[in-house]
C-alpha cells in the first residue's frame, strides 16, 4: 500500500529529475567535444539511435525551455541580427543564435549536431535540418513519411498502398543506419534495436493509459503544465529504460489518484481542453489565468500530436525490428499530423469522454503550421457541437507578440460566459 | 431607494452610469482617463452621482469594467467590458444579436443571446488598425479636431482608398494624399470606410446577425455608423447611450447582484472575476 505523500506529485518530480539529468549529460559531452544526434518530435527514430547509444538532442525541447527559463527573447534577437526574419519559426531562429553561441543555454551546453534526423511531418524541419548540414558540415537525414497530410484518410496495415508505403520507409530506415553506423563508427545490433523497442512499446502502453485517466472527475494532472513534463520525458527517453520506468510509475500515481479522489487542483470548476502549442514565455502565469476561474485543463491536443503519436499505444513487432519500426512510423506520425490538422475529431469525442465544458484555441504566430485554419477547425466544432470555445494568440516562444493583459482580458469574458450559461441553465431547470 | 453603479474605464475616456431598481439609467459621468486611472474612475462616478444628488450610501454595488477595471478602487467586482457591453446593448436595444463597439483602442465584435449572454467575440490583436486610434492618427495629420471628422467626412463625393491598414503608417498616408491634391473630406471618408472595412471582417468571425448594435465612443461619429451601414448592409441601433453601453452593462450586473443578494436561494451571480 503506497502512501499519498510518496505517490503524490512523483510524476512532476522525477520527470524534471531526468530533464536535469539529460540536459547535464548533453552539457558534460559538449564539454568534451563530443556530439548529439538531432532529431525532431515527429518520427524521432530515437531507438534506433539509441541502439548505437547516441546522445539525443531535440530542438525542439532545447528552444522551448529557453522560453521557460525567459531568455528565449535575447537568442530571437540575436538570430535577427544576423539575418534571420521575424516570421520565421522561433525555435529554429532560438537554436540558430544557440549554434552561433557555442550551444551556451540557459541549462547548460548544448553539444554540436553529428546528424540530423528529419522527416518532412514538418516542413520547416527540412530548411532546419538543411542549416545544421551548412553550419557544421553533418548529415541531415530526411525521411519521407507518405501520406501524413490526408486528414483520417489512411490506409492501414495490410492495404496495398500501406503496404508499399512501409517498404519506402523501411528502404530509408535502412539508408539511415548505414549513415550512423558510418557517423559513429560503430556496428549496428539489431538486439540492441529490438531492446530499445521493447521500452518503447512499454511507455506507448503507459502514454495512452495516462490519457485515458484524466476522464476521470476530478483530472489528476494539469494537460497543459503536467502535460509538458511528461512530453518532454516521453521523447526525450523514448526507447529507453527509464522513459519506459517513468511512465510506468506515472501511471502508479495516476491510477492511485484516481482511485483516492486527488485531483490536480481542489477547486474544478470548468474542465477545459486546450487546442495548440502553449505560451512558454509566460508559461506559468498562463494557465493561472485559467485557473483562478476554476479553469483546469484535462485534455490538450499537444498530448496527441507533440507525442509524435504515442497516443496509439502501438505495439512495435519486436521479431521483425525494423519492418515494424517503419510501421509504427507511418502510423504514428500519420496520427500526430491528424491530431494537429484535424483536431475537431479528437475534440468531438473528448466533449463526453472528458466532460469537456469549454475549448481554448492557441494559434501561434511564429508557427503557421500548428496555426492555419484553427479559426475554421474552430467554427466546425461550434457548428457541430455547441461547446463554448475562445481563440487567443499569442506565442510559443516570443514574448515581444505575448500581451498578458490583452489574453485575461479574452480568458475573463470566456468565463463570464461560461459561468453566465450555467447560470441560466440553473435557472431554466429549476 | 437603492442604486447600482458601473465604471467603464477606457483607454480614453472613463464612463459611469448609475441605474435604479428597474434597470433605469438614472444619472451618467464622463471625464477624460488621462494618467491618473483611478482618479479618472472615482471622477467619473462622483460627476454621476453628484448631477442627480445621489448619495454615496444610496449605491449599493459598483462594478468596474474596460482595461482599467481593476483601478475602480472603490468598486466592490469587475467584469469585462465584452460582457458588459453584450449586456448593455440588449438591454437598450432587446433585439440585438450582434454588437460592435469601437473604442479608443480596441474594436469588438460580439455576438449575443437573447438575455445578453456572450456566444462568442473578436476583438483586434495587440494593433490598434480599424480602432478609434486609427481615426485619430488620421485627425492629427489632418488638423481636425475629433469632433469635427463625422460631419466632414460626409461632405465627400470622390472618396480616396487607404491602403495602410497600419495606425501608425495611417498619418503618412493621409499626408501623401494631401500632397496629391486630395479633398480633406474625400481623405477623411476614405478612412472611415477603411475602418469599416476592417471592423465588419471583425465581425463576420462571429458572424453578423440581426439587430446590430454599435457602441463605444466611436458610434458618436455620424459617418463612421454610415460607412458601417453601407458596408454590412443593415442598419445599425445607435442611440446617444452608446458610448455609455460598457458602463451600463457593468451597472446591470452590479443590479443582479444587488437582487440576488436580497434573495436567499437564488444563485449568487458568478459573472464577476474572482
Amino acid at each position: 500500500m503506497q502512501d499519498k505523500a510518496s505517490i503524490v506529485g512523483r510524476g512532476n518530480k522525477e520527470g524534471a529529475s531526468l530533464l536535469r539529468g539529460w540536459f547535464s549529460s548533453l552539457s558534460e559531452a559538449a564539454e568534451r567535444g563530443d556530439k548529439a544526434a538531432y532529431v525532431f518530435v515527429m518520427g524521432s527514430m530515437n531507438e534506433l539511435l539509441k541502439s548505437f547509444d547516441m546522445l539525443i538532442s531535440f530542438p525542439e525541447i532545447t528552444s522551448l525551455q529557453m522560453a521557460v527559463r525567459h531568455v528565449a527573447h535575447e537568442y530571437l534577437q540575436e538570430a535577427e541580427d544576423y539575418g534571420y526574419s521575424p516570421d520565421i519559426c522561433g525555435y529554429v531562429k532560438s537554436d540558430v543564435a544557440l549554434q552561433l553561441r557555442g550551444g551556451q543555454h540557459p541549462m547548460g551546453r548544448i553539444p554540436k549536431p553529428s546528424l540530423s534526423v528529419i522527416t518532412n511531418a514538418c516542413n520547416t524541419y527540412i530548411k532546419w535540418g538543411e542549416i545544421w548540414e551548412r553550419l557544421h558540415k553533418v548529415p541531415c537525414c530526411g525521411l519521407d513519411v507518405p501520406g501524413h497530410r490526408q486528414l483520417g484518410v489512411h490506409s492501414q496495415p495490410g492495404d496495398e498502398q500501406f503496404e508499399t508505403d512501409r517498404a519506402f520507409v523501411e528502404v530509408q530506415i535502412k539508408e539511415l543506419i548505414t549513415t550512423v553506423e558510418g557517423v559513429t563508427g560503430q556496428k549496428f545490433d539489431i538486439d540492441k534495436l529490438r531492446q530499445c523497442m521493447a521500452y518503447t512499446n512499454q511507455m506507448s502502453q503507459s502514454w495512452a493509459r495516462l490519457l485515458e485517466l484524466n476522464r476521470t472527475t476530478p483530472a489528476v494532472y494539469n494537460a497543459l503544465t503536467d502535460g509538458t513534463i511528461f512530453l518532454g520525458v516521453a521523447n526525450g527517453f523514448r526507447g529507453t529504460q527509464e522513459g519506459a520506468d517513468y511512465f510506468k510509475n506515472l501511471v502508479e500515481e495516476m491510477e492511485y489518484k484516481v482511485a483516492n479522489g486527488i485531483g490536480t487542483t481542489t477547486d474544478e470548476k470548468h474542465r477545459i481542453s486546450f487546442v495548440g502549442v502553449p505560451c512558454y514565455p509566460i508559461f506559468r502565469r498562463f494557465n493561472e489565468i485559467f485557473s483562478e476561474w476554476g479553469g483546469t485543463f484535462v485534455h490538450s491536443t499537444y498530448l496527441w500530436f507533440a507525442s509524435g503519436g504515442t497516443n496509439r499505444g502501438f505495439q512495435y513487432d519486436l521479431d521483425d525490428p525494423i519492418r515494424s519500426l517503419a510501421e509504427g512510423t507511418l502510423l504514428s506520425v500519420r496520427d500526430a499530423m491528424d491530431s494537429m490538422f484535424d483536431q475537431t475529431t479528437i475534440l468531438k469525442t473528448a466533449i463526453d469522454d472528458y466532460g469537456l465544458d469549454g475549448v481554448i484555441y492557441h494559434p501561434i504566430k511564429s508557427c503557421r503550421t500548428v496555426s492555419t485554419g484553427l479559426a475554421d477547425s474552430r467554427r466546425q466544432l461550434i457548428e457541430d457541437t455547441g461547446i463554448p470555445t475562445l481563440i487567443i494568440e499569442s506565442d510559443m516562444m516570443d514574448r515581444r507578440v505575448v500581451s498578458e493583459a490583452q489574453l485575461k482580458n479574452r480568458i475573463d469574458a470566456f468565463f463570464e460566459g461560461l459561468n453566465s450559461r450555467r447560470q441560466q441553465a440553473v435557472v431554466r431547470g429549476s | 431607494m437603492a442604486y447600482a453603479a458601473g465604471v467603464d474605464v477606457g483607454s480614453t475616456q472613463t464612463k459611469a452610469v448609475v441605474i435604479d431598481e428597474q434597470g433605469e439609467i438614472i444619472a451618467r459621468g464622463l471625464v477624460d482617463t488621462g494618467a491618473n486611472v483611478v482618479q479618472a474612475a472615482q471622477n467619473a462616478f462622483d460627476q454621476a452621482i453628484t448631477s442627480e444628488n445621489i448619495q454615496l450610501e444610496e449605491v449599493e454595488y459598483v462594478i468596474g469594467t474596460g482595461y482599467g477595471r481593476y483601478r475602480v478602487t472603490f468598486g466592490n467586482a469587475q467584469v469585462t467590458e465584452i460582457s458588459c457591453h453584450g449586456r448593455g446593448a440588449v438591454h437598450l436595444f432587446p433585439e440585438t444579436r450582434t454588437v460592435v463597439d469601437m473604442g479608443g483602442q480596441d474594436t469588438k465584435a460580439i455576438s449575443v443571446s437573447e438575455s445578453g449572454e456572450i456566444v462568442d467575440f473578436c476583438m483586434n490583436d495587440k494593433c490598434a488598425a480599424g480602432t478609434g486610434r486609427f481615426l485619430g492618427a488620421a485627425a492629427a495629420a489632418l488638423a481636425i479636431p475629433l469632433n469635427d471628422l463625422g460631419d466632414t467626412a460626409l461632405k465627400s463625393s470622390r472618396p480616396v482608398k487607404i491602403s495602410t491598414t497600419c495606425t501608425v503608417f495611417a498619418e503618412s498616408e493621409v499626408l501623401a494624399w494631401l500632397g496629391k491634391g486630395k479633398k480633406v473630406e474625400d481623405i477623411l471618408w476614405g478612412v472611415h470606410k477603411s475602418i469599416a472595412t476592417r471592423s465588419a471582417g471583425l465581425m463576420r468571425r462571429v458572424g453578423v446577425n440581426r439587430d446590430i448594435t454599435f457602441t463605444g465612443g466611436v458610434s458618436r461619429n455620424a459617418a463612421m455608423v454610415t460607412a458601417l451601414e453601407e458596408k454590412l448592409g443593415a442598419p445599425l441601433n445607435v442611440s446617444d447611450q452608446c458610448h455609455y453601453i460598457g458602463a451600463l452593462g457593468a451597472a446591470l450586473f452590479a443590479l443582479d447582484h444587488i437582487k440576488s443578494s436580497r434573495s436567499p436561494g437564488v444563485m449568487e451571480d458568478s459573472t464577476c472575476t474572482p
